[in-house]
């Protein structure tokens, strides 16, 4: 049976991912910078579990000279689920220290892995919307232009330079995802008699 | 032939000897390192904003120190075409007076609001000479939020003096006239009988900013020239200058300069608040309009006020004196300590320096050199702390460094004198270019001078700059104070004619700035908070237009049905959520001006078209890379006729095949 427990070291640091992710519902999880000469200060944008804030009724109206559709909270399905899955994971988390069971660090870390790649990937086909799906109409027509901005990092987009970057809820995700890795690995390589 | 020759070499040698002799103005005066000490490279603020009167443009003039870069011009006392200031219907009020609308008005003196006596970036008060008002600009928005007119006085000169917590701003009249109850219709020679010279004290609400004609004192027919209020020790204290204590009324010129001395009046304004509040003083029927600026509808209202306290000189017996001030004077000027009073005689060949403690002390002893119209005189002698000797010629008005130094404008000999406060000697004298008119130290009228700069207002320009014709530019000089020595760093022009000017730290204004109006927190009656929202309606002849403007479109942006003889009401609210981005509004053939409406306010112009035909409206401010196409008409049909009332609204389909929406009747 012992071989089947967790390191206490293991369970203390399942117990902080799992307050950590509750953190994470209730501060930004992304963030978006646009600086461009006419905006030396810089015009943010933070995407939380269930709101966007920030900006971004001004980046929707420098968004219109170039076609792009105008941002609005109620049009993502992401927010009425994100708090709910990061309590979901924060709840696996206490619960595996709880439980004290291997099986269960595994699945939740697999969980997550699952559930992180799926948030990147959702988070990217939503840029990939906005950056490609243009009014044909548009004041500012530049042919083969898109106007997707980056997943990390920075990228110029006309006179804009577009910042996109972890947010603390981000980090907490990225931090998450790091250490139930590394908990799940130890374990696993764990010498079955001790 | 040999002595003709002789004659013209001579009359060559003698021209270059004169032109040769002629005296050197700049290169003498500026020091090699002038221009570092002003450049402010692009992109970095100015240490300091400077506020200076526009004179008989009526406004308020904005500019950055020690660059001498003009930042902005502020509307304030005349109508403003570039942005509609006194011509839109929201601000049309703020010019009205007893006398009706009055589009224009000659502004001389600004003060800044203070706390303990030091400024404190509030609010800027500012006098409008002619038709006696007191105006307050919000330094948050720099716009003009209030101006309270001034009944019983004319030439409002002695104006806007603030206590050292900005408890009272003050206005002395400069013309003495009957009193508004009294009949105004007397021979000019009853001036001795019939003329009263009154002093306003307008009561600041501390947390609005809010004016209110606390009460007036009817003093003697003299004229006031300048005033300040006493600080610390002195603070419960206000002194103004007077001249014409010869009561001439012809002829000033040689008639109001008999005297050896005129006076600088003391009045204890804290005394006299209380003898109003214990029911002293009579009310006086008049009229004056209250004009106030409502930040939420974005509109003014002018308010007729009826009736006001006038203290007379015996109410103030114990409240009120004079104190001999040679001859004509001018500035009136408190030092930072609070204990001098230096009175500037524009006649006199040098400075009177009074000491406060003096003056309490010859109060107290009694010691009077008689009464002016019922004002106890306090003996000259018993009040001054001493006399600057041979200051320069024609002595205006004093400012201070916060180093027990005083600096003084002399007109007629054209520098600025600086000497020792304690000991009178004077330290440093430097030319301006020319004739001095005011002069100011950032924070140089407070307890708490800056110190660094010093610049002179002057009244006379020629050959200091390209020429304009006959009639030149103003001009501001910058000297550096910090040294020993004051050096000339600067001269740059200014609009109207400079007079009185005050200046602050950046920061503290900077930090504070609105940037837009919430479109949320909009309470204007006609704003139109989303383009959907927006139509035409017609009440009788009058047409609303409740329009949006938004980076790079107006909605609507076509309207047909107008007809002549219509009143229509562009009602224009700018969308815009960010800073820096107004809208301008014209069409054409008004007669009014055009708009410039800043993010989130809604701006009325009026328009009377005359006759049928098409009008294109259009922005006026560059507002973005489509702000040419920011553009529509209105089609304007013959009185009477039938032509529906329609306009497009967000029209993606050229040529305006739907949706045409029908506007509305009323
Ligand atoms: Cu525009």
């Amino acid at each position: 049976m012992k071989t089947q427990s967790l390191n206490n070291l293991t369970r203390v640091l399942l117990i902080v991912c799992g307050i950590a992710l509750i953190i994470s519902i209730f501060v930004p999880l992304w963030s978006i910078y646009l600086e461009a000469p006419q905006y030396p200060e810089g015009l943010a944008m933070y995407l939380w579990a269930s709101k966007i804030t920030g900006e971004y009724e001004i980046i929707n109206g420098l968004n219109h000279y170039i076609g792009m559709k105008t941002i609005h909270p109620e049009d993502f399905w992401e927010f009425t689920v994100l708090p709910y899955a990061l309590g979901f994971f924060a709840a696996l988390c206490l619960l595996a220290a709880f439980l004290n069971k291997k099986m269960w660090l595994y699945i939740t870390a697999v969980l997550f892995m699952i559930f992180g790649v799926a948030f990147m990937v959702d988070f990217w086909l939503w840029e990939y919307d906005y950056g490609h799906n243009l009014d044909p109409n548009a004041a500012i027509v530049v042919p083969g232009m898109s106007y997707q901005p980056p997943l990390i990092g920075f990228k110029q987009l006309l006179n804009f330079g577009a910042y996109s970057y972890p947010n603390i809820g981000g980090g907490i995700m990225f931090g998450v995802a790091l250490i139930l890795a590394i908990l799940a690995f130890i374990e696993f390589r764990k010498p079955k008699s001790a | 032939m040999k002595s003709l020759k002789l004659l013209g070499l001579s009359t060559v040698v003698a021209i270059t000897a004169l032109t040769g002799c002629k005296p050197k103005g700049t290169e003498t005066a500026v020091s090699g390192d002038a221009a570092q000490k002003v450049y402010v490279a692009p992109g970095k603020y100015d240490e300091f904003y400077n506020f200076v009167s526009g004179g008989f443009n009526g406004q308020v003039n904005v500019y950055g120190l020690p660059s001498g870069r003009l930042l902005k011009v502020l509307p304030v006392f005349s109508v403003n075409p570039e942005n509609g200031y006194g011509y839109s219907e929201e601000t049309k009020p703020m010019l009205e007076t007893s006398h009706g609308f009055i589009p224009w008005d000659d502004q001389h003196h600004l003060s800044l609001s203070q706390t303990n006596a030091e400024v404190d970036g509030r609010w800027l008060f500012a006098n409008a000479n002619n038709t006696p008002r007191v105006a307050r600009i919000d330094l948050k928005t720099f716009k003009t939020v209030e101006i309270l007119e001034l009944p019983n006085s004319a030439g409002n000169h002695s104006s806007p003096f603030l206590t050292e917590n900005t408890e009272y701003v003050v206005a002395g009249t400069r013309f003495a006239v009957p009193m508004d109850d009294e009949n105004g219709d007397v021979p000019i020679d009853s001036f001795k009988e019939n003329f009263k010279g009154v002093l306003s004290f307008i009561g600041i609400d501390q947390q609005t900013g809010g004016m209110d004609l606390s009460f007036q004192i009817e003093a003697p027919g003299i004229n006031f020239d300048l005033s300040h209020a006493g600080k610390k020790k002195s603070g419960d204290w206000f002194f103004f200058s007077c001249y014409n204590s010869e009561k001439a009324n012809t002829l000033l010129e040689v008639n109001a300069s008999q005297n050896d001395k005129d006076f600088i009046m003391a009045v204890n304004w804290k005394k006299a608040a209380e003898l109003v509040k214990a029911g002293k003083g009579r009310k006086v029927v008049t009229e004056y309009a209250h004009n106030t600026w409502d930040e939420s509808t974005h509109s003014a209202t002018s308010t007729m006020k009826k009736e006001v306290v006038v203290l007379s000189v015996e109410d103030m017996k114990e409240a009120m004196f004079m104190i001999p001030c040679p001859k004509s004077p001018h500035g009136c000027d408190v030092d930072p300590t609070g204990e001098y009073i230096i009175g500037s005689g524009k006649l006199a060949a040098l400075i009177p320096v009074f000491s406060f403690d003096k003056m309490i002390k010859a109060i107290a002893d009694k010691n009077f050199a008689g009464e002016y119209d019922g004002v106890q005189v306090i003996k000259y002698e018993a009040a001054l702390h001493g006399e600057v000797q041979k200051p320069g010629l024609g002595p205006l008005h004093t400012e201070f460094d916060g180093q027990g130094n005083a600096y003084t404008s002399m007109f007629v000999s054209s520098e600025v004198v600086k000497w020792n406060i304690k000991d009178l000697k004077v330290l440093d004298r430097q030319p301006t270019f020319y004739s001095v008119g005011h002069l100011m130290i950032p924070g140089g009228d407070s307890g708490k001078p800056f110190g660094k700069y010093l610049v002179a207002y002057n009244k006379i320009t020629k050959d200091r700059y390209l020429p304009t014709g006959p009639e030149l530019a103003q001009s501001a000089q910058l000297y550096d104070i910090s040294g020993d020595k004051m050096k000339l760093l600067l001269d740059f022009p200014t609009f109207g004619e400079p007079h009185y000017a005050q200046a602050l730290p950046g920061e503290m204004i900077s930090k504070n700035q609105v940037k837009f109006f919430k479109i949320a927190d909009n309470k204007h009656p006609y704003a139109t908070k989303g383009e959907a929202e927006s139509k035409v309606v017609r009440e009788g002849n009058k047409v609303h237009v409740y329009m949006t403007s938004i980076r790079s479109h107006f909605a609507p942006d076509n309207i047909e049905g107008i007809r002549v003889g219509d009143e229509v009401y562009f009602h224009v609210t700018n969308l815009e959520q960010d800073w820096d981005v107004p809208h301008g509004f014209a069409i054409k053939g008004n007669q009014n001006a055009e708009l410039l409406i800043m993010p989130g306010e809604t701006c009325t112009l009026k328009w009377v078209p005359k006759k049928p035909g098409m009008y294109p409206m259009y922005c006026t401010d560059f507002c973005s890379a489509l702000h040419q196409e920011m553009q529509g008409y209105v089609r304007v049909s013959p009185a009477g006729s039938n032509t529906p009332l329609i306009y497009s609204l967000n029209n993606k389909k050229d040529n305006a095949q739907s949706p045409v929406k029908e506007g509305e009747t009323k």
